[in-house]
């Protein structure tokens, strides 16, 4: 069987590339998507965890649901968001939205 | 030993994919290559027993989120110009912090003894998750549901046209 | 009759026992798996190629014409000929494609639709794999085709074709909610997702019976989901010239009608299973009633098509998001409702009639009593 240490540094390596995509992206929805793979590594991780310390214990399962559905309602917002920035300020880049700098 | 080489097919698929989706200059294709890591991770969840879970990681992640996404840069194409920076300046300190960070957790992960059990997964999966969120998860259910509703409503007055 | 019943997975095990002798007991399985696969494909291509035959005569009849008679008797070879033209049809590349997302959309298409066949149950004893999460997976697969759509959509560099994709997955994912909800109250009344376990429940009385509104919901969204007349907007030739896959050509636009009869043939077979008591039946072996049930329903889809015209893409996602999602949603909690009574199978299966009636006569009289004189002209 596969050790749980190789589960954990993919993990590892999707969250690194995620924030990698949030630290160094320009586009608004670009870093959405950053943000996407960060929260599919925890996923992954809970589930690791889940299948290899205690698989009676469903609390593992049960938090991976809630991190999906919190995800979706993430991305839902999130776009909403971008979509209207880009209508009133015709751009999808962070750097040019600083409405609320002095 | 068909265990490994089916996690390392998945994870590679899942690890190319991610990097493809934080290199890839088009935003489209971005979105597809973090559809291709989204399988990926399904593949893993299937390698760890939890196949419902991969079911909703396909249904939500790939049938969901990834098309939302797809929907949101189809609709500010015209932005899309290839020849604009796709990456702002400091890149470069970007990839040294998520490199470092990858380091730190290695070595960490390498090193704790996990308190690992040996032990089968439980038949009734499903039906456990079933009556665990109407049992023992009960208030975060419902609290989720909320999250959700708010999230319906405010995602359609944002975007709305006025 | 039992003989027949058991042809086909004793003629699997003869097949495996043979090759156990000289082979390692996991690549027979792998051998196995790789067959059933292939047979599964085989089949399809075979069944789509009678449907666009059946397709074309049943509308011609429908419409006093003859349809196809020139090839063979009574124009049996037509879909021979048909395939052979697209396969020597020239391979056009637009010039403003996007090349790798204009080759990938037809391949990406088909996958899911061939996916789907895994887990839907031929026979009492013919399933590839009965998994436990079976209506989640084919909920889920459906969910993957508008990924393709999107991107032939987007790939083909053409207006219409983006136009095209748009529709799509907006109605697609209209439809989804709807169905996937019709779908949820049947699977509360079975007590389980396993495809086979939902045939079994269905025991005396077949779930249309007990869940009519279900499985009216759950039509109408198959059709949308196949983008079949009246739903056919994403490909309406008169309004965008054939929609995302207006691009393509020869073998690339077969893959695309290939997937739409494949999951035509899909939706019907899940109708079947989901609430006609899939393939339960006197007399004849299991598998011959449920090929005669899809062949009643994929006809009945045909009907659909000659009958209704084509809908006004704002009265589609009005109909799904303001009619059909409410119901599904009321419809869901009669049968909680039902599930938790303590009642008897009779007992139960009178409330889910009462509820059932009570919930779809209410929302047609909404329906009625609300909808705009406007919309209807």
């Amino acid at each position: 069987m596969v050790p749980l240490s190789w589960y954990l540094l993919v993990a590892a390596a999707l969250f690194c590339i995620g924030l990698y995509g949030v630290l160094a992206r320009r586009n608004a929805i670009g870093i959405l998507m950053g943000v996407e793979l960060m929260l599919n590594a925890v996923n992954l991780n809970l589930v690791a965890f889940w299948r290899y310390v205690n698989p009676s214990d469903l609390s593992g399962l049960v938090f991976a649901i809630f991190v999906i559905a919190v995800a979706a309602a993430e991305a839902a917002v999130g776009l909403a968001i971008i979509i209207s920035i880009y209508r009133n300020r015709d751009t999808v880049n962070v750097e040019e939205v600083d409405l609320m700098r002095g | 030993m068909g265990m490994q080489i089916a996690f390392f097919l998945f994870s590679l698929i899942a690890i190319v994919g991610a990097i493809l989706v934080v290199t890839t200059k088009r935003l489209f294709h971005s979105a597809l290559a973090l559809v291709l890591s989204f399988v990926g991770v399904a593949g893993l969840y299937i390698l760890l027993e939890a196949e419902f879970l991969a079911a909703l990681q396909i249904l939500i992640y790939v049938g969901a989120i990834a098309i939302l996404i797809l929907f949101a840069i189809m609709l500010t194409r015209h932005l899309m110009d290839p020849k604009a920076r796709a990456f702002n300046e400091q890149w470069w300190v970007a990839a040294l912090v998520a490199g470092f960070l990858f380091l730190v957790l290695m070595a960490m992960i390498l090193r704790v003894p996990w308190p690992i059990k040996a032990a089968a997964v439980p038949e009734n999966v499903i039906e456990g998750l079933g009556s665990s969120f109407v049992g023992e998860y009960l208030v975060p259910f419902e609290v989720a549901s909320v999250l959700l509703m708010a999230a319906l409503i405010g995602a359609i007055i944002i975007a709305r046209e006025r | 009759m039992m003989d027949l019943e058991n042809f086909l997975p004793f003629l699997g095990e003869i097949v495996a026992r043979w090759l156990k002798g000289f082979l390692p007991v996991w690549l027979v399985d792998v051998i196995m798996m790789v067959v059933v696969g292939l047979l599964i494909i085989l089949l399809m291509v075979v069944v789509v190629m009678a449907l666009t035959l059946l397709e074309r005569k049943i509308l011609g009849r429908l419409q006093d014409r003859l349809g196809p008679n020139r090839v063979g008797p009574y124009g049996l070879i037509q879909p021979i000929a048909d395939v052979l033209k697209l396969l020597v049809k020239e391979d056009i590349i637009p010039e403003k494609a996007d090349k790798l997302l204009h080759f990938l959309a037809p391949v990406i298409i088909v996958v899911p639709a061939f996916m789907v066949w895994a887990v839907i149950p031929f026979g009492k004893k013919l399933v590839a794999a009965d998994l436990n999460i079976a209506v989640l997976y084919v909920i889920a697969l459906g969910s993957v085709t508008s990924i393709a759509i999107l991107m032939a959509g987007w790939g083909s560099g053409n207006k219409y074709a983006l136009l095209g994709g748009f529709r799509a997955v907006a109605q697609l994912f209209s439809y989804e909610v709807p169905m996937a909800l019709a779908i949820l109250s049947v699977v509360m009344a079975a007590g389980s997702m396993s495809l086979q376990k939902i045939v079994e429940a269905q025991s005396p009385l077949p779930f249309v019976l007990l869940q009519p509104v279900a499985f009216l919901i759950y039509f109408i969204c198959g059709v949308a989901e196949t983008n079949r007349s009246p739903f056919d907007l994403p490909e309406a030739e008169s309004e965008i010239i054939a929609g995302y896959h207006i691009e393509y050509s020869g073998v690339k636009w077969a893959m695309f009608f290939l997937a739409e009869y494949i999951n035509t043939f899909a939706i019907s077979a899940m109708v079947v299973t989901l609430f006609l008591g899939g393939w339960k039946g006197p007399v004849l072996p299991s598998y011959i009633w449920f090929f005669i049930k899809v062949a009643i329903m994929v006809y009945v889809f045909f009907w659909f098509r000659a009958t209704f015209p084509r809908l006004r893409i704002d009265q589609l996602l009005n109909f799904s998001w303001k009619f059909l999602v409410p119901l599904a949603m009321a419809n869901l909690l009669v049968t909680g409702l039902v599930v938790k009574l303590d009642l008897g199978y009779w007992g139960k299966a009178s409330a889910y009639w009462a509820g059932n009636i009570l919930a779809g006569g209410l929302a047609l009289y909404l329906l009625g009593r609300f909808t705009p004189k406007k919309a209807l002209a």
